[in-house]
């Protein structure tokens, strides 16, 4: 039982406990909340793997721009709590018995493919090995996906723009 | 025992960072109470009054007449609140900015003790990340949910509006506060904040000047600095960018319906991020722990102990002529440690180089506190429309501006 895997069990419930409470909370702040979890969660699991730089930026964009964002909608919409609805029949017959199944194969592809395949390469996994990775090999998706962020930015210009 | 010690032993890594983080903890909390008192002093002595001056000699015991107040003050909870929400907005806010202070180094060399016969050596800060820069950055983009929770969570209009300012206006000066600080990145090449000091160590300019980043490399950060200030008095809603919460003081602010300690927490918080930004402001832009000084004026070394034995001749002199008996004891009492500590730093010198590093990184982050301080009591506060056209139209352009200078001095010049 080494501290890594000891450190990683900690994360992984983390994780599996905040998507829990993600989907079963009433309130959709406590959602986005938890959600928020799952992120740090995430970027823990990420700082494990030896990706610094994934994990901080994780912590940054998402945890605090995206998720900001997500609060912002939630709080300036009001949402209020969700009603008890009843739940489908068929759901609550045959939801965790599939569950389970669908985790079952999960888990059965992962073991099998995890024994066969070697490990990545960790050229990728400093801020050093990353810019270049990215400013050298990969210059051409990276420009394209500057070009979709500015779609999105011309759009929100369109639409806040007010009529004359 | 013996027993209990192997363990400790085994693990002493985690022993000496938990009694590290207990130390650190201690300390900056107590920095925080008489940080809330020296900025009434300031502003007080800026308006030509006094401040606090009965609780204590000089106020100096109204830190504990403030937090006992908080304890003991009602804590009314509104009706119709999200009690997690409302209970962990505050929580957050303050665990967020004193964790941000983990990253912070303090001095060069790291410090050997033996116990027991064993000897431990640990730096003087707690961790030393390879991403302490970015870990602090993350952690300025997670404190905007203390705020805009708050806001949302007292269930009331006013908080609602006044959190939804503040969080966007920390949101907005995020940006230009992360680009003004990649030109520091670039000159050091690293984000390792030990790295970005130790890269400005060294004398220029016939060794007349000390090679910190504002005014050394290929292109001095002035403009770097400018823009991380203004960003960094922006995203700890100080004065002048504080409108958000100086409507708590007239109508409301995210702050309205959280009473004593909650409130405290809110306001700890907010001075722990000045701390915390004045310690990065020095790393980054001001050596950290280098002295202004060359190396060959060995003479500087005994500012420390001077400055300790003006202030305790200074408190012995007026702690006498107090009418009071607390004045006439403590005073002159305190006076008396502060001269035999500055004597024992002469006498004992290995302690009196250790602390070299520490005293000059400490000076500079009063300086930036008190410059923080001196602002508020001057300057009077922008509107929001001003304010966060000042963070989009100005800061971003001239932060981004800086980048492209700094990476074009290095270029034709090269680092150093």
């Amino acid at each position: 039982m080494t501290p890594v895997l000891i450190v990683f069990f900690v994360l992984a419930a983390l994780a599996v406990l905040g998507a829990v409470t993600l989907i079963a909370a009433r309130h959709p702040i406590h959602s986005a909340l938890a959600l928020i979890v799952v992120m740090v969660a995430l970027a823990g699991l990420y700082l494990l793997q030896g990706a610094e730089f994934v994990a901080a930026v994780q912590i940054i964009v998402y945890g605090g721009a995206i998720m900001v964002l997500f609060v912002f909608v939630i709080m300036l919409l009001n949402a209020g709590e969700e009603e008890r609805t009843s739940v489908s029949r068929i759901a609550r017959i045959a939801g965790i018995p599939l569950a389970l199944a669908l985790s079952g194969f999960l888990a059965a592809a992962v073991l099998r493919f995890s024994q066969a395949a070697p490990q990545a390469p960790v050229a990728a996994s400093s801020t050093r090995g990353l810019s270049l990775l990215l400013f050298r090999e990969f210059v051409f998706p990276f420009e394209l996906t500057s070009f979709l962020i500015l779609v999105a930015i011309l759009g929100a210009l369109v639409l806040a723009q007010r009529e004359n | 025992m013996n027993h209990i010690i192997d363990i400790l032993l085994q693990h002493s890594f985690f022993v000496i960072a938990l009694v590290k983080c207990a130390l650190l903890l201690f300390i900056i909390l107590t920095v925080l109470a008489y940080l809330s008192l020296f900025e009434r002093k300031v502003l007080a002595h800026i308006q030509s009054r006094w401040g606090p001056y009965r609780v204590g000699p000089h106020g100096l015991l109204q830190p504990l007449a403030d937090g006992l107040k908080f304890l003991f003050k009602e804590d009314p909870m509104p009706a119709g609140v999200d009690r997690f929400v409302f209970l962990l907005a505050p929580f957050l806010s303050l665990a967020l900015a004193l964790t941000s202070l983990a990253v912070i180094p303090f001095g060069p060399e790291p410090l050997r003790f033996t116990i027991l016969g064993h000897t431990f050596v640990t730096s003087l800060g707690i961790v030393d990340l390879n991403i302490g820069l970015l870990v602090l950055f993350s952690i300025t983009a997670l404190g905007v949910y203390g705020v805009a929770l708050a806001g949302w969570a007292s269930n009331s209009k006013y908080p609602l509006l006044g959190g939804l300012r503040s969080s966007a206006q920390m949101m907005s000066y995020e940006l230009a506060l992360t680009m003004s600080v990649v030109g520091v990145i670039l000159m050091a090449g690293s984000f390792n904040l030990r790295e970005i000091v130790t890269a400005q160590e060294g004398r220029m300019f016939f060794g007349l000047l000390p090679r910190w980043n504002i005014i050394a490399g290929p292109f001095p950060q002035l403009i770097g600095f400018f823009c991380y200030f203004v960003a960094a008095i922006a995203e700890t809603n100080r004065a002048p960018f504080d409108l958000p919460e100086a409507e708590s003081e007239l109508v409301a602010g995210f702050n309205t319906e959280y009473a004593s300690f909650k409130f405290a927490m809110f306001f700890m918080g907010e001075y722990a991020n000045m701390i915390t930004v004045s310690c990065l402001a020095t790393i980054m832009f001001f050596g950290g722990w280098t002295s202004p000084f060359p190396a060959t004026w060995s003479f500087t070394h005994f500012i420390p102990s001077a400055i300790l034995a003006l202030l305790g001749i200074f408190l012995l002199i007026d702690g006498i002529r107090y009418e009071t008996i607390l004045g006439k004891l403590v005073l002159p009492g305190v006076g008396t440690v502060l001269c035999v500590l500055s004597g024992l730093l002469l006498f004992f010198a290995p302690v009196n180089a250790y602390i070299q590093g520490p005293f000059w990184f400490l000076s500079k982050v009063f300086v930036f506190i008190f410059f923080y301080v001196w602002m508020r009591g001057t300057l009077p506060r922008f509107r929001y429309d001003q304010l966060m056209a000042i963070g989009w139209k100005i800061l971003l352009p001239l932060s981004i501006a800086n980048v492209l200078l700094t990476s074009l001095g290095i270029l034709k010049w090269g680092l150093r």
